[in-house]
């Protein structure tokens, strides 16, 4: 990344329930600040919407980091939660291993790996059983 | 017109300058300044917030007062279906509506007729295919300024159609034109409003080009004149034309019910409206087709502008919609214009949060806010005059407040400042002090 970056980092607390999201709608408001299109805002803030939810269902919650640069948003979720055993299939529409309890709260419904790929420009997975997932999405800032 | 036009005023005699209008507003749009509460005029969404947590009455809308309508030749009334639950069961819809004349009104035409033709016309959109969904109402157009000024993203959901007072301005306009054989122009159409917002969208509309509304008029004002000439003049003439899904408009989840489908969602409250809209723009609402989103609690029932408590009100407007299904009024009149009903204009983003035209600086300027803000105590106590600790922060980088404008910000520089002075004290020029040498030594040996 060239020039000027800006870098945001958050903690991403499992325990409180009314917390899930925060993360993701904080860094909305503040792309929504810098004038970044609105097409743009959605795409980096739904990626990082469902990577944050999934460090929080299925990790334990973890950490996000944001960089802003001038072309680009670098979001990085991080967790040292159970990781994911086969990740093809946790790629997969509609797969989901969340418990009842989750489901019960609107959460589970498989979709969240397929729109981080589908909203990000480019997602990479690091993920190791039994020591934890690190996401790591771009979307690219090109104007209107 | 004003670049960023909006009704909500304030009436600076009656403003104490309190803290509670900044806190409660959605778009962080006030600011107490020199003891007076201040509207960012780009911000203000008109959801009459404010209006309804003043405790001091200081806030209101700019709407037209009644003899307004003696500027026309000819005039007409179009009450919304929220004035039906202003009074007592005793008065009649029909009695209502004839009480209109005896004041100065040449004819009526109900808002509720024209919502169902919007909700025939809805109904024919959401079986469309390609349309982006879940579809959201623009019934209210608090909610349509939000969606502008914080969901942009959202702007394609938004239904384009004309709204049910628009409509029923157009059709009451052009029937009247067309049987009394009178000239447009002479004609005053005025809307009787719940609503802020609707006074500012006859102003500035979003839909087209100009609305078809000469007049706001807002229920306030005119309850009492109307109380009277019901007291007083007998009904005369049939004037009802909504039946029940009409004037079902004026309550929460009255627009979605008329659509035939159980995948609506209806939300009340601007600020659960902000949360319903955060999960629509977060992609997590499943399996709905249309959102009907009310910026007041109570849908319209509930305006700044109306008289009776949203609750008590419910009951009553129950009770006209339950008259109304047992008369069964026909649907079938040839009003039907709804090839006229898709907007001729657009709504557009209005980037009003932006730091900054240039992205870099707006990034350096986002940088010094949140470094401003990592600063402040962090309490949102508003003593500086804005919302949060991080609306100050915001208006710090945008030139408009200072650090010190915090009172534990400035009580620090005091402290610092207090504890210069007395090292700068102690620090007197060689010449002046008068103790001398000896003293010095006197404290040394101690
Ligand atoms: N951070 C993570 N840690 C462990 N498992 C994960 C993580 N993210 C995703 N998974 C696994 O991948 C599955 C699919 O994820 P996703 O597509 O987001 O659907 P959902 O979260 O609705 O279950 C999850 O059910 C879970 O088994
Ligand atoms: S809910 Fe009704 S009265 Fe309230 S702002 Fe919206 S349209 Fe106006
Ligand atoms: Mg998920």
């Amino acid at each position: 990344m060239s020039g000027k970056v800006i870098k945001l980092h958050f903690t991403i607390d499992a325990h409180d329930f009314s917390l899930a999201g925060e993360a993701s709608s904080s860094t909305k408001k503040m792309l929504n600040q810098l004038g970044i299109s609105p097409l743009i805002i959605k795409k980096a803030a739904i990626a990082m919407y469902e990577a944050e939810i999934n460090a929080f269902i299925h990790a334990n919650g973890g950490e996000a980091d944001v960089e802003i640069g001038v072309d680009r948003i670098v979001i990085t979720v991080r967790d040292e939660g159970p990781g994911i055993a086969d990740l093809d299939l946790a790629m997969q529409e509609g797969y989901s291993t969340a418990p009842d309890k989750v489901r019960e709260l609107g959460f589970g419904a498989g979709m969240g790996l397929p729109n981080m790929k589908r909203y990000s420009d480019r997602l990479e997975i690091k993920t190791e059983v039994g020591r934890g997932t690190t996401v790591t999405m771009t979307v690219y800032v090109r104007e209107g | 017109m004003e670049k960023y036009y909006h009704s909500v005023t304030l009436n600076e005699e009656k403003c104490r300058g309190c803290t509670n209008c900044i806190k409660r507003c959605p778009t962080e749009a006030i600011r107490v300044r020199k003891s007076k509460a201040r509207i960012i005029d780009e911000r203000c969404i008109d959801c009459g917030e404010c209006i309804r947590i003043c405790p001091y009455h200081a806030k209101n809308a700019i709407t037209d007062p009644v003899e307004a309508i003696y500027k026309f030749r000819y005039t007409i009334a179009i009450p919304a279906p929220s004035l039906y639950g202003q009074y007592k069961t005793v008065f009649s819809r029909n009695r209502i509506l004839n009480a209109f004349k005896p004041m100065g009104f040449d004819r009526v035409y109900e808002v509720a007729r024209a919502a169902e033709i919007v909700s025939e016309a809805t109904r024919k959109l959401l079986k469309k295919e390609n349309i982006k969904k879940p579809l959201i109402s623009s019934a209210c157009p608090a909610v349509v300024r939000l969606i502008q000024v914080r969901f942009p993203s959202l702007i394609d959901n938004v239904v384009k159609l004309e709204s049910p007072m628009e409509v029923a301005a157009k059709i009451a306009k052009n029937k009247a034109a067309h049987e009394e054989n009178i000239p447009l122009e002479e004609i005053g159409v005025f809307f009787i409003s719940p609503c802020a917002a609707k006074a500012t969208s006859v102003k500035v509309p979003y839909g087209a080009a100009k609305s078809n509304v000469d007049g706001v008029i807002s229920i306030k004002d005119i309850y009492l004149k109307l109380l009277n000439s019901m007291e007083r003049n007998p009904v005369r003439e049939d004037l009802e034309q909504a039946c029940q899904e009409g004037i079902r408009w004026a309550n929460p989840s009255g627009e979605s019910s008329a659509l035939g489908t159980e995948k609506f969602l209806a939300v009340d409250g601007i600020h659960n409206v902000i949360t319903i809209l955060e999960e629509i723009e977060n992609d997590r609402l499943e399996d709905i087709d249309f959102v009907e989103a009310l910026a007041c609690t109570g849908g319209c029932l509930g305006g700044p502008l109306t008289v009776e408590n949203a609750y008590v009100a419910k009951n009553r407007l129950g009770r006209h919609i339950e008259e109304a299904r047992l008369k069964g009024i026909s649907k079938s009149r040839n009003e039907k214009i709804e090839d006229d009903l898709v907007w001729t204009g657009s709504i557009e983003h209005k980037p009003v949060m932006k730091l900054d035209t240039d992205l870099v600086k707006a990034m350096k300027k986002l940088e010094a806010l949140e470094l401003i803000n990592d600063g402040l105590p962090g309490l949102d106590c508003g003593a500086c005059g804005a919302p949060s600790c991080r609306a100050l922060a915001e208006d710090i980088v945008r030139g408009n407040a200072n650090e010190t404008d915090c009172i534990f910000k400035l009580r620090e520089k005091v402290r610092d400042l207090a504890a210069q002075m007395v090292e700068l004290e102690a620090k007197m020029p060689p010449v002046m002090d008068k103790s001398g040498d000896s003293q010095e030594q006197v404290k040394k040996q101690r």
